[in-house]
């Protein structure tokens, strides 16, 4: 061989055959009784902080979801009270029209039989009136005609007597 | 003698390419956290294992060098 | 920062020279007329030493743990202290076993009479030893498994809903971070059946680097360094890939589809090739980086050394303290790719591929 090999980078066999002997020792035991116990409680922890990761997101979830039917709840409440108060307005306003065109109607109504009355005392009234004019003409005249034949001044003091009469009437 | 000082020349040759290529990584990895630097981390641990591989290398040619320094 | 580090290193030899010149000399000469070896320092022979594999654990001062050697020889095996390896100056000396042995550089070597070595028997000598490094790969060994099987019983105790307590909260998001950057991207659902491989090979690299850098005694062997370990951890990635290896990846590698016969069986060996280099490339890599580093804190603290001047230290040791924290990033990034390149070869191997990718 051209060049001698530095000691350095020559593996010792001796070495070579305790190193196996040490690494295996220690992958047995390490594998059995530390990677084991110590992988299963990390993943069991992760899983763990995952489930409650997941129940949390899902609550949230649940949370919003109940915010939302709340606010539409709330909305609906609101659109009926705008649509009952709505409806009560106009309630108001036709129970009002009606009464005024009752009242109205009835005023004229009552107008119009009390214009009937009046008409009516009104005609009684004059034919009354023409009546008692006729039955005092006719009074009269007969008084005048029964005067008249005997005395032809006391016959016009007479007639005056009888208008001054009716006008004391 | 001739042996060892050939070797130590090598070894030194070595070292410099090691040196370019570990001065190019930091570069990058300068660089690549300027324009990125919510990437830091990440680019950090690749720059260590970059740089530990580079320098390797440069090892590797030492061990060379020693194997004639016999 | 390489470049700053030698005009560093030029400066300061300059300066502490023109400053130091006239003390250097006398306590040269001084130390000379004591020991032979103090006058020069052997940076690289030192440095060596200290990342080499070693038959005794050296504490503090002159006392050090000689660890067993263990050596199987066509006499059969042998078992003797490392103690008798070295006299009580800490040179090495000849004990004579099934054979005469002596070490050199670290390794046992069989000696002749005369004193030389005889490489034939040596050969035959096959060196199992407790070394440093199978002691501190051990101890890192039994650090993992005590922190996680306590980590382990407390997930069992506080239950699954439990937030994680204590050491547990600094362990669980390194394992979510191999999980989720390693296993997940490179193999998706597949993940679970190879997630323990790669959480095991993460840790035990990041450990040993870890301990590796501590330069007193739990740590300081340099385990991850050492080639022989991150090449059993790189064949074990081999043998995972191949052996999880479906149809489609082995079809691949043999009979690249899409492409015209000629351009098939020229790709062929280099698609071989890419198996046997994708372990190597995961060995070289761990090792270079971490003996590399290594290597970098140990010639800084020479600097002390080289210098003969306590004063040095005021440039040596800031420089440590610097490169080791770089370290302990390098440390977790190569921890960290190893893992990542196993699972990125795994998935490879067990993806299946769908027509429209055959075209490409």
């Amino acid at each position: 061989m051209l060049l001698e090999i530095n000691p350095l980078v020559l593996p010792d066999p001796g070495l070579m055959i305790w190193s196996t002997l040490a690494f295996l020792i220690l992958l047995f035991v390490l594998g059995k009784f530390a990677w084991k116990p110590i992988m299963k409680a990390i993943s069991e922890r992760e899983q763990g902080i995952n489930d409650s990761l997941a129940t949390a997101e899902k609550v949230r979830a649940e949370m919003a979801q109940l915010k939302s039917d709340n606010e539409i709840l709330l909305v609906q409440a609101r659109e009926e009270r705008a649509q009952i108060l709505k409806e009560a307005k106009e309630i108001k306003d036709k129970m009002i029209n009606e009464a005024k065109e009752q009242a109205k109607e009835a005023a004229g109504k009552i107008m119009a039989d009390t214009q009937q009355a009046i008409e009516n005392q009104k005609m009684a009234a004059l034919i009354d009136l023409k009546n008692q004019v006729g039955n005092m003409v006719v009074e009269v005249s007969e008084k005048i005609l029964r005067r008249e034949l005997s005395n032809k001044p006391e016959q016009e003091n007479y007639i005056k007597q009888l208008t001054n009469e009716i006008k004391l009437n | 003698m001739v042996v060892g000082s050939v070797a130590a020349i090598g070894a030194g040759l070595a070292a410099i390419g090691a040196g370019i290529g570990i001065g190019q990584i930091g570069k990058g990895a300068v660089e690549g956290i300027a324009r990125q630097p919510e990437a830091a981390n990440e680019i950090r641990t690749n720059m260590i294992v970059a740089a530990a591989l580079v320098e390797a290398v440069s090892l590797f040619a030492v061990v060379v060098a020693l194997l004639g320094n016999g | 920062m390489v470049a700053v580090f030698s005009i560093c290193i030029c400066f300061y030899h300059n300066a502490s020279f023109a400053q130091n010149a006239d003390t250097n000399q006398v306590t040269e000469q001084h130390h000379n007329t004591d020991q032979k070896e103090e006058g020069d320092f052997d940076v690289a022979g030192t440095i060596l030493d200290h990342i080499r594999d070693d038959h005794s654990w050296h504490l503090w001062g002159h006392t050090s743990v000689h660890l067993p050697v263990i050596l199987k020889t066509d006499k059969g095996f042998e078992v003797f202290s490392s103690s008798r390896l070295s006299d009580e100056h800490h040179q090495p000396v000849v004990y004579n076993g099934n054979y005469p042995y002596k070490q050199i550089d670290g390794k046992i070597k069989v000696m002749n009479a005369d004193g030389s070595i005889n490489a034939e028997a040596s050969k035959k000598v096959f060196d199992i030893s407790i070394t440093k490094n199978v002691v501190s790969m051990f101890i890192t060994v039994f650090l993992l498994i005590f922190v996680f099987l306590g980590v382990a019983k407390a997930y069992k105790k506080a239950g699954v809903t439990s937030a994680p307590k204590g050491f547990q909260s600094f362990i669980e998001p390194i394992i979510l971070f191999i999980r989720d950057e390693v296993a997940i991207p490179y193999l998706g659902e597949r993940h679970v059946r190879f997630l323990p491989y790669l959480l095991t090979i993460f840790f035990f690299i990041w450990i040993n680097n870890l301990l590796g850098l501590v330069p007193f005694f739990p740590g300081g062997a340099n385990v991850s360094g050492n080639i022989a370990f991150t090449l059993t951890l790189a064949l074990f990635t081999f043998v995972i890939v191949n052996i999880n290896g479906k149809k489609d990846y082995w079809r691949h590698i043999f009979w690249m589809p899409g492409l015209s016969t000629g351009m098939k069986i020229f790709l062929m060996p280099i698609e071989l090739l890419g198996v046997f280099i994708k372990p190597i490339s995961l060995t070289i890599r761990l090792f270079a980086n971490m003996t590399a580093g290594h290597i970098l804190v140990l010639s800084l603290i020479s600097l002390v050394f080289i210098f003969k001047a306590v004063s040095a230290s005021a440039m040596a040791v800031p420089f440590t303290v610097f490169i080791s924290v770089i370290e302990l990033l390098v440390g977790f990034i190569q921890a960290f790719i190893f893992a990542m390149l196993s699972a990125l070869y795994i998935g490879m191997a067990i993806e299946e591929h769908h027509e429209q990718d055959l075209v490409l």
